[in-house]
């Protein structure tokens, strides 16, 4: 639905502010819903065109619930797309518009400009509205459980990506087509010696041994699948496993899906920060009417509220970006900032550089949420928040604050954020025991994977791969493997 | 037109329904599904469906949290998902799914393949009911709908460009009038009357109470679903009986002996006077530790069952549970009497996973 003419008026001015602050953004459109349609799209992770399945509607579901018991309230959806789509609520009032408008802005400009979003489909909206298309066919053709089934199946393993893939040449971009030549053949060792001798150099003992070696190095020779193990899982199973093709389909728009929304997974403290960071500027700076600001101040600080000890990604980047900019803005870093200690100094510090708004353009250019916390989050920071580490007790069945020193915060942040909170798993073998089983490796990190679940992912994986498949990993610091071989799950300690 | 989502959301209530079913042995050994009983519906609590996915285990790692508090300050229980830094992990909570009655009812009956009822009695006798549910644009004068005529004339009057809004007379013609019509609902009417009877002697616990609370919610449902109108009566005994309300059924606790012949005769007092037996479907739950006081007692039920209460009901249930003193003899004495009578059903309820064998042996004869 178009825009009502006063808010079409308010888009142009926040537009214009947005312009004025150098925020540079693809075109965009807002679109005005009412509550029931925008928790809709919102179910469909922001798509109005999605393929079916029950996933969604188990979102709104919640998403309804929690809309009419009055607990909770989408405020702002917007899709990174060239253009730009974003929803406004139809019951919202004028300064919550405005609010949101702002915030979208920030968006944008993000999407438009952080590196990481370099990579991702800029006409995704028509992208998925094509994957919508084909997956209907496909129920269409095969049966809508057959297909609802198997989405489920590409669901449960579609955080086995590589995350930097987009980025790099992994391999190259045809395989070398590989051909057994007999010049491949090497004879066993045999040494040099005149014809007489040869049956004392050479005894037939002697022979056998070298012939056994030849052997077994020919056979450590082998091409090994994957040459070198592979973390792209889905592209590998796409490549190697015995899928029909519409399987193989499914399973490709799925990869391709999980690809688009990842760096959103990656910068969420960042974005979230930048939007939030921009709306409270434009908000304070240039529209508010002396009317609206209670409701402004209220709005604002609801989204930036701190609920019972966790994390705030809204309230956490704000609050970095303005610290940032603050740090740039007098000059408080380098190395003789560094190497100063005396307390008074450091706060006082003021060099008048008045980098700040420059540095955070950079920033949110270059940086991802794991980069962005490891570059800037200060020791004065993390005390001035209040930042703690939490862990699970057994005792008393309750995670607890656990400390507060900045290097144990910023360790289990970051650890948090790696892989986009994903555990690594590699593909290591596609012919484990020569027998066509799969052998994925977890690259343990120091906390154990989800046991119970991990098994059902592996039944999973197993339908897609239709041969035995096993996961090495490590479970109260012993070495085991899971198994799964199409009836029963395996779990064994392995040296 | 029905929205996209509206479709996927009701695959997903196809697919929590799926659960429950095949889960539905748990809940009718659990006392809490009563609790939650609504007037059509009952909200079943599951647990969130999610789709499994290679993930660390939150309690393993911990994560990263912002606020006041000392170290060893709780921040959350283990079986919330905290969001672990920025990434938001789905919660782990309990989905609540309404139900109703008759769904579940359906459940039961293809879970424990119960057959449906064949009512006696007026099985025949349909009453008519009419419904006002349409209008025409014919019919009797007296059906006359006052207001869509008046509506009528004046759309016409304004397309035709002869209403004057100065004087808004507002005239019908033949072609305005509209009428309600009526549709004639044939409604098979077969009643039916529950009477639950308890042994509330001292040997009768909590425990005992609530096997037979978990049991008789599932008849009601079971049968509620089967008669259009249905009565229950409750009557509890020790060595007297009375009638009661509900409310005092399941909470009663007597001491005293038991004399079970004092129940049948109030049962059968009951249906003398209240349920003629051409018209009614009766249906008679009696549940007791058996431990009956004497023989002679025993030999005046079964006269009463055999020589009033069995040429009259549909079915009559005994259902004998296991009391901390033991069971008793009354069930292997019913047995040995009526071992070739169909209208009675014998069950032994030793302890909560045996409630849903026991159902499905009493209503399993589609009586």
């Amino acid at each position: 639905m178009n825009l009502p003419q006063e808010l079409a008026k308010t888009k142009d001015e926040i537009k214009r502010y947005a312009e004025g602050y150098r925020l540079d953004f693809f075109e965009t459109i807002f679109e005005i819903v009412e509550f029931d349609e925008l928790n809709e799209v919102a179910s469909y992770g922001g798509f109005p065109t999605r393929y079916p399945h029950w996933r969604f509607g188990m979102e709104y579901d919640e998403l309804a619930k929690g809309y009419s018991y009055g607990l909770q309230k989408i405020y702002e959806l917007v899709i990174n797309n060239d253009p730009c789509y974003a929803y406004l609520m139809k019951c919202n009032n004028l300064v919550d518009q405005k609010l949101v408008m702002a915030h979208v802005y920030g968006h944008c400009d993000f999407f438009k400009n952080n590196l990481w979003f370099d990579h991702t489909n800029r006409k995704m909206m028509d992208e998925m509205a094509n994957h919508a298309t084909q997956i209907r066919r496909y129920c269409e053709k095969y049966g809508e459980e057959v297909v609802e089934d198997f989405v489920e199946v590409c669901l449960s393993l579609e955080n086995l990506i590589d995350l930097h893939s987009p980025y790099i040449q992994r391999r190259p971009d045809k395989p070398k087509m590989i051909v057994e030549s007999e010049s491949e053949f090497v004879a066993p060792l045999k040494l040099k010696s005149k014809d007489y001798m040869d049956s004392y150099i050479n005894p037939a003992h002697f022979l056998d041994e070298q012939r056994k070696i030849t052997e077994q190095k020919q056979k450590e020779k082998k091409r090994k699948i994957p040459e070198i193990p592979e973390r792209d899982v889905l592209q590998f199973l796409l490549d190697q496993a015995p899928l029909d093709r519409w399987q193989a389909d499914v399973l490709s728009i799925i990869r391709e899906e999980a690809y688009y929304f990842a760096p959103q997974g990656q910068t969420k403290i960042m974005n979230e920060g930048w939007a939030t960071y921009w709306h409270s500027k434009i908000m304070t700076e240039k529209c508010l009417t002396d009317a609206e600001v209670i409701d402004y101040a209220d709005h604002h600080s609801g989204t930036l509220l701190t609920g019972t000890g966790r994390l705030n990604p809204y309230k956490l980047g704000v609050e970095l970006f303005r610290d940032i900019e603050e740090r740039w803005n007098k000059g408080k870093f380098g190395k003789e900032y560094d190497e100063c200690d005396d307390w008074n100094t450091r706060k006082n510090w003021d060099k008048k550089l008045g980098l700040g708004q420059q540095k955070i353009f950079e920033v949110r250019k270059l940086y991802n949420d794991l980069m962005f916390i490891d570059a800037f989050l200060t020791p004065e920071f993390c005390r001035e928040h209040r930042l703690f580490v939490y862990n699970y007790n057994d005792r008393t069945d309750m995670y607890e604050i656990s400390e507060r020193d900045f290097k144990a915060v910023k360790e289990k942040l970051l650890f948090s954020l790696t892989n986009f909170g994903q555990p690594f798993i590699r593909v290591e073998d596609a012919n484990y025991f020569n027998r066509g089983e799969l052998y994925l490796i977890h690259e343990h990190d120091g906390v154990d994977l989800k046991i119970d679940e991990a098994k059902e992912t592996l039944t999973n994986l197993y339908k897609v791969w239709s041969r035995p498949v096993h996961l090495e990993t490590v479970i109260d610091e012993v070495k085991i493997i899971l198994s799964f071989n199409g009836q029963d799950h395996d779990e064994r300690e392995i040296e | 037109m029905v929205k996209r989502i509206e479709k996927d959301q009701a695959r997903f209530h196809q697919i929590i329904r799926g659960k429950v079913k095949r889960n539905l042995r748990k809940y009718i050994t659990r006392g809490e599904l009563i609790g939650k009983k609504g007037n059509d519906f009952v909200s079943i609590p599951i647990p969130q469906i999610n789709i499994p996915h290679f993930r660390y285990n939150h309690k393993k790692s911990g994560g990263v949290g912002q606020g006041s508090g000392e170290i060893g300050t709780p921040i959350g229980r283990g079986d919330d998902q905290l969001e672990g830094g920025a990434g938001d992990a789905p919660g782990d909570h309990l989905l609540e799914v309404d139900i109703p009655l008759d769904e579940l009812a359906q459940m039961l009956g293809e879970e424990l393949e119960l057959p449906n009822i064949l009512p006696k009695g007026k099985k025949n006798i349909t009453s008519q009911k009419d419904k006002y549910t349409g209008i025409s644009q014919t019919g009797p004068e007296s059906l006359r709908h006052f207001k869509r005529t008046y509506k009528e004339a004046l759309k016409r009057q304004i397309i035709t460009q002869t209403y004057n809004p100065l004087r808004p007379v507002i005239i019908p013609v033949r072609e305005d009038r509209r009428y309600r019509t009526w549709k004639v609902n044939i409604e098979p009417e077969s009643n039916a009357v529950i009477i639950y009877m308890m042994d509330v002697s001292g040997s009768m616990g909590d425990e005992q109470k609530e096997i037979v609370r978990i049991e008789s919610f599932w008849i009601d449902t079971w049968l509620r679903y089967q008669y259009k109108n249905i009565e229950t009566r409750y009557i509890i005994h020790d060595a007297v009986a009375r009638e009661v309300d509900q409310e005092t059924f399941y909470h009663t606790r007597e001491s005293g002996g038991t004399i079970i012949s004092s129940a049948y005769k109030l049962a059968s007092k009951i249906i003398d006077e209240e349920y003629d037996a051409s018209d009614w479907n009766l249906y008679l739950f009696h549940f007791s530790d058996g431990d009956n006081w004497g023989e002679i007692d025993t030999d005046e039920c079964v006269a009463i069952l055999e020589g009033n209460l069995l040429p009259r009901v549909n079915l009559f249930c005994y259902g004998q549970v296991e009391s901390p003193y033991g069971s008793g003899q009354f069930i292997r004495d019913l047995d040995d009497q009526f071992q070739d009578e169909e209208k009675i059903v014998l069950s032994e309820i030793s302890d909560k996973e045996e409630i849903y064998d026991s159902i499905k042996e009493f209503l399993g004869k589609g009586r």
